[in-house]
């Protein structure tokens, strides 16, 4: 029953073979068992999550029911939630309990999703492993001596290991999709304003994007209808009408044009991904898909003007942490410089340190325009390498990352290498575009995934063609033995 | 050596929206603290700013107001520092592209000069919390309820010359922003601050000297001293050959000095960025034109027109057109009575004078524009004269409203009655035998003497030119 997709779960509910409770109470249970071992979760509100599926037992019962009511999620521990724990894994925030719910924790509730409880992740979403959280690192349920990937980390295992039905996760370089093609799920990033930032504790605000880590792409769809849409308290929150993006899901893929970007196929690239990844290939032609070259050829440069723009607006988001009103403060402090200096040196981990000095060095006088300004234009440029590449194709299909997940501590060293890790993720957050991660095969008894862009507001068909891929095909069936 | 003294003038001004920039929260002044403080006012953790058009809509219109260029996209920016009434550890405000760019504005001065002073530009903010340092033993209180109201930061060119034309055109900038009712402009509750960069230069120079800046000065006169007193510092740094450090410098009313609070050069580097949390802001011809209708008639128009419709002198003009609400104070006035002149100087000297004395502003006027109206009327009837409206204006000004009970009760009434002016001077010809001689011996000057006498016989209430033509009458015969 745990492993069940949202939507099998929402048939086993609505025909009563099982109810929230009973449901929730398993995923607890589970939960219970596993976590000590993965460390997927740090905050579990079991009680909250009865009282939760209790009401949802009693909204169905009512003739109330959404697809997703009953249904019991996990939340990354960077969304806010009322009267619960969020901490970002930070020792900033590890007393840190919001006054408020985000957008996205609103709607889900409103949905009548169940909150099992909050999702570990590196701090701040500072990273690709998971090993920077201040909660210790998550371990991969595939290979427990391995990442799970990140910073969406805690929520990629706690699918994949079924301690819940679907998760939240934020995305701002790759934190959705690197780990769900660590963990073999479904990841989305949607478009740049496609969902609400409120309450989503900011790491760079103009790439930040909230999206779900499911089992099935349909899954997927079915919470992008939850969260997704129009909110007036995010200014970059586009206003359009709802959508419902299970409408295109059946769509036969006939005619679809796919673009293979050259540069994602060649350097680092392994050849046993790319021989995975020619076998999806040849299934969604299979399908009726056609597949093309195309040429992004400002990509190389997405990751150095990534980590320009964004450790620069991390600079500035992180400036509210300072002790004063909430978070940490370190002991005794004996002035105003003092408390600043102390709190935030204990507070923040190494990572987020290294990333707050590179973009305050960025945004200083006298350089401002040798890397902000320039890291900007790129990222212009790479937009429009997307651009141009949209004007053949409908979609661009490419790795995920690299290779599978790597053992814990393997990159630690250095830093520059964990951020190679998302070389074929990042140029994707820089143009705003909408991505995903879907199971493509199996390494070495570990997950591996590919990745699918589209335009601007083109979810309905990734989700489309990731459905019908896996219509065909079983790895996003595969569960690891815990 | 003559040194020239060199000003620009940053005000801010706090926008009289009902809300904050970028919250709900109330901008009400004294509030209990953090009483008006929104969760994006905490600046707590995923909260986002939402732009308050009506902020736009002021600056737009103070633009236009001052014949400045208005940005069709400005962006706000983040300017960071670090300080505890700063709770986002930043500010947004407009770095490049500001929603207020190029204008001008033209001061009056006492000897009936004029100048044009430029705008470099003027931009949205958001204003800072207050750290209160009194009451907590050794340890410093934050009230955040200002933090996010919003201010315009009107940045002038450094075109002004001495400290009376600072004051000139802080006092012209109050008067519009009244007038266009972007700002309660009260100063002592820091609702308009000014900072004074200030610098002297040899006479004849082109290169600026180095400036000091006087921050947060909040009021005409404090702004006129310090100037003054910063001038006076520089010169004689310079005379005795030293250089002036650029520096911010605080105004002590107290002493009427400036004192040094932190050097420019150990200062912040606020790394500014585009605020990523914003879209920029676009504005279209419809919307500035929709905002220029809503504009009222400003200070200069509106004295150009009293001159013309009321045939005041300049000076008349100026001085009723200074505040919004005094013109109209006087254009009530001269609805009920009809007479512009007699208006003009009873509100120009016998109101103002009143009100400088008992400190107050128009709109706490004890005389009502209606009441003062009604007096001025009773003048031009030839119900009282001039000299006994005196007496029931400061009736009116102890409290009482209405005029014509007032003029009933004491019995005030102007004498016209021809028979009863005879008596009178009768009486006085008869009274003062040596002085008709006088008179009538050829001392013309005895006249006024004789007017005198018979005015006070009538307890002021005669008519004056009644009692002149009979005077003259029975005295010459």
């Amino acid at each position: 029953m745990l492993s069940k997709t949202v939507a099998e779960l929402a048939t086993a509910l609505a025909n009563k073979d099982v109810s929230s409770v009973e449901l929730t109470q398993a995923y607890l249970d589970r939960i219970a068992q596993l976590n000590p071992a993965l460390n997927a979760y740090v905050t579990i509100t079991s009680e909250l999550a009865l009282a939760q599926a209790a009401a949802a037992d009693t909204a169905r019962a009512a003739g109330q029911a959404t697809p997703l009511t009953g249904i019991p999620i996990a939340h990354k521990d960077i969304f806010c939630t009322r009267d619960v724990l969020t901490t970002c894994g930070s020792r900033m925030l590890a007393n840190f309990t919001s006054p408020y719910d985000a957008c996205v924790v609103e709607r889900l509730q409103a949905a009548g999703a169940v909150m099992l409880g909050k999702t570990n992740m590196d701090e701040f979403a500072m990273g690709s492993s998971n090993e920077t959280s201040h909660f210790g690192p998550v371990h991969n349920p595939w290979d427990q001596a391995r990442v799970p990937g990140g910073s969406s980390g805690g929520s990629a295992a706690a699918v994949a290991a079924d301690l819940c039905a679907m998760a939240t996760g934020t995305d701002t370089g790759g934190s959705i999709r690197q780990p769900a093609s660590f963990c073999g799920i479904t990841g989305l990033k949607p478009t740049y304003g496609r969902v609400s930032r409120w309450g989503m504790i900011a790491f760079a605000s103009s790439l930040d994007q909230a999206g779900p880590l499911t089992k099935s792409a349909e899954d997927a769809a079915l919470m992008m209808n939850a969260i997704a849409g129009a909110d007036a308290r995010d200014s970059t929150c586009l206003d359009i009408p709802a959508e419902d993006f299970t409408a295109q899901l059946n769509q036969p893929l006939t005619g679809l044009r796919i673009g293979l970007p050259r540069e994602h196929f060649s350097g680092g690239l392994s050849a046993q991904v790319q021989e995975i990844l020619q076998l999806a290939i040849s299934k969604l032609e299979s399908l009726g898909a056609t597949f093309r070259d195309i040429e992004l050829p400002n990509n190389h440069l997405s990751v150095p003007a990534y980590y320009v723009i964004a450790p620069a607006e991390a600079s500035a988001n992180l400036s509210r942490f300072d002790g004063a009103r909430f978070g940490y403060r370190c002991e005794n402090p004996v002035n105003l410089e003092d408390m600043y200096k102390r709190s935030r040196g204990e507070g923040f981990g190494d990572e987020v340190k290294r990333r707050i000095m590179v973009g305050t060095y960025a945004l200083s006088a006298g350089y401002y325009d040798a890397y902000y300004k320039k890291a900007q234009k790129i990222r212009r440029l790479i937009k429009e390498d997307f651009d141009t590449a949209f004007r053949d194709v409908d979609l661009i299909l490419g790795p995920t990352s690299p290779h599978t997940a790597f053992k814990l501590g393997e990159k630690n060293s250095d830093p520059v290498t964990m951020y190679l890790e998302d070389i074929y993720t990042i140029a994707v957050n820089l143009a705003g575009l909408p991505g995903m991660s879907l199971p493509a095969g199996m390494l070495g008894g570990l997950p591996i995934g590919m990745q699918l862009v589209g335009p601007a507001l083109s979810e309905s068909r990734l989700l489309n063609v990731a459905h019908q891929f896996q219509l065909h095909t079983d790895w996003h069936t595969q569960r690891p033995e815990v | 050596m003559t040194w020239e003294t060199v000003i620009g003038l940053e005000v801010h001004v706090q926008l009289a929206t009902k809300s904050k920039l970028f919250s709900g929260s109330s901008t009400h002044f004294g509030a209990a603290p953090n009483t008006q403080a929104s969760l994006y006012d905490l600046a707590m953790p995923g909260t986002l700013p939402v732009m308050n058009e009506e902020v736009l809509r002021m600056a737009v219109s103070f633009g236009l107001a001052v014949d400045a260029e208005i940005g069709k996209r400005s962006v706000f920016d983040r300017k960071n520092y670090f300080y505890p009434d700063l709770p986002k550890g930043y500010q947004i405000s407009q770095l490049d592209l500001p929603t207020v760019g190029r204008g001008t504005l033209k001061i009056q001065m006492d000897d009936g000069s004029e100048k044009v002073i430029g705008i470099t530009r003027a931009h949205i903010e958001e204003d800072a919390g207050k750290s209160l340092h009194e009451d907590f033993q050794g340890m410093s209180g934050i009230d955040l309820n200002r933090a996010g109201t919003p201010l315009l930061e009107i940045v002038s060119d450094p075109d002004l010359r001495s400290a009376k034309e600072a004051v000139a055109y802080l006092k012209k900038l109050h008067s519009i922003i009244l007038y266009l009712g972007i700002s309660d402009g009260n100063m002592a509750q820091g609702s308009m601050r000014c900072d004074a960069n200030v610098s002297i230069r040899k006479k004849g120079d082109t290169e600026f000297g180095t400036r000091t800046e006087i921050k947060n000065v909040n009021s005409f006169r404090f702004v006129e001293k310090a100037i003054n007193y910063e001038v006076q510092r520089q010169t004689e740094i310079l005379e005795d050959g030293g250089r002036i450090v650029q520096e911010t410098r605080l105004y002590d009313s107290d002493k009427d000095e400036t004192r040094s609070m932190r050097s420019k050069e150990v200062a912040n580097d606020y790394r500014y960025f585009p605020e990523p949390d914003l879209l920029p802001v676009i504005i279209d011809d419809a919307f500035i034109e929709a905002v220029r209708a809503t504009l009222p008639e400003l200070p200069d128009a509106r004295c150009q027109r009293f001159i013309k419709q009321y045939g005041l002198s300049e000076y008349d003009a100026d001085v009723l057109t200074s505040s919004r609400d005094m013109a109209e104070y006087f254009e009530a006035v001269v609805a009920l009575c009809g007479d512009a002149k007699l208006s003009a100087n009873w509100v120009s000297a016998d109101l103002l004078g009143l009100l400088n004395k008992q400190d107050l502003s128009i709109n706490e006027s004890p005389v009502s524009p209606e009441s003062l109206g009604t007096l001025i009327s009773r003048i031009k009837d030839n119900t009282i004269s001039g000299k006994i409206a005196k007496t029931v204006f400061e009736a009116l000004s102890e409290g009482e409203t209405d005029v014509d009970a007032i003029i009933d009760a004491r019995g005030l009434k102007q004498v016209t009655d021809t028979g009863a002016i005879e008596k009178l001077v009768d009486d006085v010809i008869a009274a003062n035998p040596d002085q008709v001689a006088q008179y009538r011996g050829g001392k013309e000057a005895v006249f006024g003497f004789f007017v005198g006498q018979a005015m006070k016989l009538s307890k002021g209430k005669a008519n004056p030119a009644q009692l002149n033509e009979l005077l003259r009458k029975k005295l010459g015969a």
